[in-house]
Formats: C-alpha cells, structure tokens, sequence
C-alpha cells in the first residue's frame, strides 16, 4: 500500500516538475524567437498582385534577418537577438472576419506582435481591438487618413504614410508637368479607397491650381466589375483631358486593355496612383506615357534607385521569386524592417530581451532607413509614417525588356502630409499652409 | 404558450448545454476558446431562424439583410445616441430587424421555394448596396463598435460570454414555446399542404409573416451580438450575399432537429473555420466547403442526426 501512494506521489511530482521545466522553458524561448503573425491576402482578388508580392517581401527580409545576411544597417542577427517566426495568414472575408482571426492570433497562438494589412477597412477594423487587446501591430499597406485622424492610438503603429500624400502628389505633378490642363475628371472603385482618393485629389487640384475644374461627371464603377464600356465612353465624352484613378490590381488592367484599343491613352492624360502592378503584369502590353505613382518611392519608380539597400533586395527578390519587387512587397518589408529597429533599440536601451512596452516606446518617432529613404513616424503621435510619394511616365525598356518610369518627380513629406495634429482635410481647404515642396 | 416549457426535454438539454459551456469555458477552456463559443452562440441565433422557416420549406438567400441591420442598428445607435449598454443594444437590434421584417414581410409572404430565395436575397443585396455607398455610414470600411457596458458598468468579456449564453436561452425557449402551441405546429402542416391548412381556416400568409418576423428578429438579435462581440460591423461581412449563403450553409450543416442544433452547428463551424485559417492559410475555404459537401453526401440530416444516432443507439437496441 505504501508503495503505491509512494508511486502515486513520485509520478505527480515528476508531472509537475515536467509541466514546470515546459513552463520554464516557453519563458527562455521567447528570447531566442518572436512570434508574429503576417497578414495580407492570399486569396481572392486581392491576392495576386498585392497578397503575394507583399509576402515574399516580408519572407525575404525576415529570412535575411533571422540569417544575419541582411546588409547595414540592418546587419546584426535577429529582433533584439530573436529568431522571428512568422504566421502567415489570409485577410480576405472582411473586417469582421479579421477581427475575430486578430484575437485568435493573440489570445490563442500567443502571438508578439503582428504585422501587415493591406485594406483600410480591415485596418479600422483591427485598430481599435489591437489597442483593447494591448497588442503591438505594425500596419504595412492600408492607406485611409481616418486611421489617426479619428484617434491617436497607442499601440498600433504605421509604416506607409497615409492615401492623403498619393492623392497630393498626384495633383502636384499635373499642375507641375501639365500647367495648362485646368479640367480632370476620375474613375474610381466605388468603396472607401476610392471616394476618399478622388475626394483628396479633388481637394488639392482646387488649392493647387484655383482655375481648375473638376467634371462633373466622375466615373465611379463598382469594385472589381471588370468591364468599362460605358465608362470609357463617357469619359472620352468628357472635355476633360486629366483622368484620375485609384484602380489597382484586375481592375486596373482590365480597364487598360479595354481602353488602350479605344485609343483612349492618346487623346488623355491618365493619373493611376496605384496602377504599378499592371505595369509589370502586361509588361510591353501597357501603354507608355501614363502618369503612374506607387503610393511611395518603392516598385516600379525604385528600380533605378541604386541606394544599396535597395539593390540588394531587387537581387534577392529577383533570385528567389525570379520576378521584381512590386509596391507592396517593398511596404511588408518595410514593416518588418521598423519592427527590428524598434525591437534592437529597445533592447540596447533596457540591456535585456524588451518588453512590449519598451519596444513601443522605442518605437514612437523613429527614424529609420528604409530601401530607398529614412522614413520618420512623425504623425499620429509618432506612430504614423510620412515618406515622399513619386510620380513618373512609364516608360518600357526595350533593351532590358524591363518596364520602367521616366520623369520621376518626388514629393518630399513636407509637401503633401499635413503638419502633425491637423486634420489632412481642413488643412488643404486652409490652403495647405506650411508646406514645403521644391 | 410557457406553461410547462421547463419540463419539455429540448430546453432542459439546451440549458444543461450552456451550462456545462459556461462552466468549462470559465474554469477549464484558453480564452480563444470562450471568443468561438461566443461567435458561435451569437450567429447560432440567425441560424435558429432560418430553421424557423425551413421548417415550412422557406430557405431565405438573404438573412443578412436582417443580420447586418441588428449589428448596423447597433453600431448607429453608439455613433449617434452613445449607447453602448449591452441590454439595449440586443433589444435595439432585435427590434429594428423585427420592424423591417414586418414591412418585409408583406410582400415576401406570397412568394414560395426560388422566388422566396431570390427576392430576399435582392432585399438585403439592396442594403447592401446602401451601405457599401453611404459614406456617413463608413462605406466598406464600417464602423467600429466600442466595447458593452451593463448598466453603466464595464462588462468583461467574461460576463458578455454570460449574457450572451443568457440571450441565447431566452430565444431559444421561446421558439420551442411557439413550436409547441398551435402556430408552430401549423408550420409543418403548412410544409406538407398549404390548401388543405387554407380549408382548415388558418391564414396560411399571417402563418408564414409571423414566422418571418420572428426569423428576421433572431437574425438582428444575432447580428447585434456578434457587433457586441467582435467590435466591428462592415458591409463585406455582415451583409453581403456571402453571408446569407454562410447562415444557410450553417443551417444545412446543422440540421433542423431541435432548438440546440442551430448553436451546436455554428460553434463547430466557427472551429473548422479557425483551424482552417491556422492550418491552409492559402485554402481554408476549400476545406470549409468540402466539409458542407462531406457532410451532405455522409450525413443529410446535418450534425443534430448524428447526435441523434448515437444517443438513440441504445434505445433502440433495448427494443429489439
């Protein structure tokens, strides 16, 4: 009898103290790995052009990171030391969907931060539950100005500088490079991205150049409807020359192949603002001398750039996915390459592994080199983005069968972001006060 | 139409059921775990409707509709009026999809088999369309939702999971009420003969628009708790095609047995969906689909039959 309660005990207190070596083991294991959770689309429309791309950005950067492969400065081992261990998981299905899908990264895979997000919707979404949630999250692509304009949040921060700049530098290169073209007109998916696109381009056509007009008939086709007969009619109708759009991904190649045998692209002037995708996706098929922007200096307008950074990551890319690095996989990238600052600097400042806390201090107004500029998170509290937006004329490279842009003009952040704390649409009907463009 | 409803053995499994959940989810179960029964309760609701009116061969195409209504009537009613008190919003919900369920249901009583499917699913492609293009409404990007409060007092999610399980009873037991008494029973008889139930000197359209009403509340309480819940409405997921062909998907795969099929269904479709994610980012709704389809081709009666089978097993040998 005694024996067995002897056994009985032995075999409890072995189970406890195996539960417990598991216990102290997770706790030593979270200094040599991070685990984040990498979302954007890998199914559904979306996935093609901007899911994928972005993916392999990110799979690039970390792999190099993790290996220590990465050139300066980025050239040390790991997050604050750490392996990351990337989740890569799918955004389509909604803001409502991800919300859920964001709370089981973080109260069942047990995620330390997550990175990534392509549409604004999801990231309104997200937003608020991160912040309630208390976990770190680093958007990488969503464009809306609502995100921080509607509330400073304190644990969401983001990379790519807001739909607010595309939209300006859009209408600064028209009034720079078209002086004497005083109508526009647009064609825009009707949803969220491209009201608000065509709103702010409206907006800063009317500051920029007062004698302008604006159609009004603007085109705004259902998203993803794939088909512009009518549309193009009317706008070829329409007497204004400069035609703006926000298109991306199927819809924007659908409409220049349909509009392209319209001759379309010879009678106008056409402004896409996230069009460089179908640039390389139709190849020598798309029409030269389009106004085409990459909401950044990153795709199609970064493939002279010959920072050494950039360089490096075209050639990776290039090696591994035989394809070149689209915007969004330069934004994923970018993203990640934030997190290991942040995550470096606080560990230098703590002198040990950082808590979250110490890292979303540290990463609160960084300033930090990205491929092809030093990016500042000077808004939002210093939890936003500002970069400099290009614009150029594609251009196909017959030699190196590459396509490529030329005429590239920047816009410096101090030209078309508001100054911190104001509102980007009282600020351009203030008459843009304060900016600096050269 | 409640008296005796607590001895009927339906409810007392349904109780014993959230009980059991509520205590396993509270002492045993990770968090994550609570997050699914919660969303599963929540939609079980809207499935419990399209039950409702399946049981008179009615599938609707288009219980989004009501289903993002309850979540946007909740999430109007915090932008405009603050109201964030977790009783209200459920009532609010319920109410405003009942309302339009009502003026709905006028016209969608005559309609029978496709042309009830398709003209419900115009009416709520119809909201769709509103939402997605109204601005001050959020668009496509929705609205957030901030979290409940319980008269006036934060509620955790804890307690939320509580109440939520508690609204679910409620609902439940009502509908087995009305199952019980003469209306509900005339749903069925409906099913099988309209005319002769016409001869009988019911009015086979007041059958049918209560029972559309009372569906259509279900949804909106259902839409307004998963708003509560998740802290987001948007037109994509709330009230898009898709999700009305999701809420019949459910209904499918749950079978139409008993008031606790609805829930259990959806608790094991938010599951499947969660490791679907987790597992095949890149095909999760093959996986959810080929489920539907495993399901349908092995099991037509849906999960509740294979509950069925097995509590029945021995029963029945007993007989032999």
């Amino acid at each position: 009898m005694k024996i067995k309660i002897f056994n009985k005990t032995t075999k409890i207190a072995s189970a406890s103290m195996l539960v417990a070596s598991c216990l102290f083991a997770g706790a030593a294991m979270a200094k040599d790995s991070v685990k984040v959770g990498v979302v954007s689309f890998l199914t559904g429309p979306a996935a093609g052009v901007f899911g994928v791309p972005a993916k392999q950005g990110a799979q690039i950067v970390i792999d190099a990171i993790n290996n220590g492969t990465m050139p300066a400065p980025y050239n040390t081992q790991g997050f604050a030391g750490a392996k990351m261990n990337p989740v890569f998981s799918d955004e389509s299905g909604g803001g409502t969907k991800q919300v859920g899908l964001f709370r089981d990264f973080v109260e069942k895979q047990k995620v330390d931060a997550m990175i990534g997000y392509i549409s604004s919707g999801n990231c309104m979404a997200i937003g608020p539950i991160a912040d309630e949630l208390k976990m770190l999250t680093v958007f990488s692509t969503c464009g809306t100005p609502r995100l921080y304009e509607e509330k400073l949040r304190s644990h969401v921060f983001r990379t790519q500088a807001n739909a607010v700049g595309d939209s300006l530098a859009a209408a600064r290169y028209i009034v720079d490079m078209y002086p004497n073209e005083k109508n526009y007109t647009g064609i825009n998916q009707n949803y969220a991205w491209g009201q608000d696109s065509y709103k702010f381009f409206e907006l800063g056509m009317k500051q920029m150049s007062p004698d302008s007009k604006g159609s009004d008939k603007p085109q705004f086709p259902k998203l993803f409807v794939g088909q512009y007969g009518t549309e193009i009619s009317a706008l070829s109708l329409d007497k204004a020359k400069v035609v703006h759009s926000s298109f991306w991904n199927g819809d924007i190649e659908a409409f220049t192949l349909q509009a392209m045998v319209r001759g379309f692209f010879q009678k106008k002037i056409f402004v896409s603002s996230v069009g460089g995708s179908a640039v390389d996706a139709l190849g020598k098929k798309f029409p030269d001398g389009i106004v085409m922007g990459t909401r950044g200096n990153v795709g199609l307008l970064a493939r002279d750039n010959k920072d050494s950074l950039n360089l490096w990551f075209i050639g990776e890319y290039k090696k591994r996915f035989n394809a070149l690095p689209l915007g969004p996989s330069y934004q994923y990238a970018r993203s990640i390459l934030a997190y290991k600052f942040a995550m470096d600097k606080a560990m230098k400042k703590a002198g040990k592994f950082p808590t979250q806390d110490q890292v979303i201090a540290a990463m609160k107004n960084i300033k930090f080199k990205s491929f092809t500029e030093t990016i500042s998170m000077a808004r939002g509290g210093g939890h936003q983005a500002v970069h400099s937006v290009g614009y150029g004329l594609t251009k196909y490279n017959k030699k190196g069968k590459t396509p490529g842009a030329e005429k590239v003009k920047m816009y410096g952040p101090e030209c078309i972001y508001p100054p911190a704390g104001t509102k980007s649409e009282d600020w351009i009907n203030a008459g843009m006060p304060g900016a600096k463009c050269n | 139409m409640f008296t005796g409803i607590f001895k009927d053995t339906s409810v007392r499994i349904l109780i014993t059921f959230m009980i059991v959940l509520c205590v396993l989810s509270s002492l045993v179960l990770p968090d994550w775990m609570q997050n699914n029964f919660m969303y599963g309760l929540s939609r079980g609701l809207a499935i419990l409707g399209l039950m409702l009116l399946w049981r008179t061969n009615l599938v609707s195409f288009g219980h989004a509709l009501y289903y993002g209504f309850g979540a946007y009537a909740v999430a109007l009613c915090q932008k405009y009026f603050g109201i964030t008190d977790i009783l209200l919003r459920f009532a609010i919900a319920v109410i405003a999809a009942g309302l339009l369920g009502f003026c709905l249901g006028f016209i969608l009583r005559k309609y029978r088999e496709i042309f009830f499917a398709m003209l419900s699913l115009a009416f709520s492609m119809v909201l769709y369309g509103l939402l997605a293009k109204a601005e001050f409404l959020g668009s496509t990007d929705g609205m957030s939702i901030s979290p409940s409060t319980l008269l006036g007092m934060e509620l955790t999610r804890q307690y939320l999971f509580y109440l939520i399980t508690f609204f679910v009873i409620c609902a439940a037991i009502s509908i087995q009420a009305y199952l019980r008494s003469t209306l509900g029973h005339l749903t069925t008889a409906i099913q099988d003969n309209e005319i002769r139930v016409e001869y009988l000197g019911y009015s086979v359209q007041k059958a049918i628009h209560i029972k559309y009403v009372m569906s259509a509340c279900l949804a909106g309480g259902a839409g307004g708790l998963m708003a509560a819940s998740l802290g987001q409405v948007d037109p994509d997921s709330m009230v898009n095609w898709n999700v009305s062909g999701e809420l019949v998907f459910i209904t499918i795969m749950s079978g139409w047995g008993n008031i606790l099929a609805p829930f259990i269904g959806a608790i094991i479709f938010e599951f499947i969906r969660t490791y679907a994610f987790e597992w095949a980012p890149q095909a999760w709704a093959a996986i959810v689909g080929g489920t539907l389809l495993a399901i349908i081709f092995f099991f037509p009666g849906g999960i509740w039959s294979v509950i069925e089978k097995v509590f029945n097993y021995g029963k029945k040998k007993n007989v032999k």
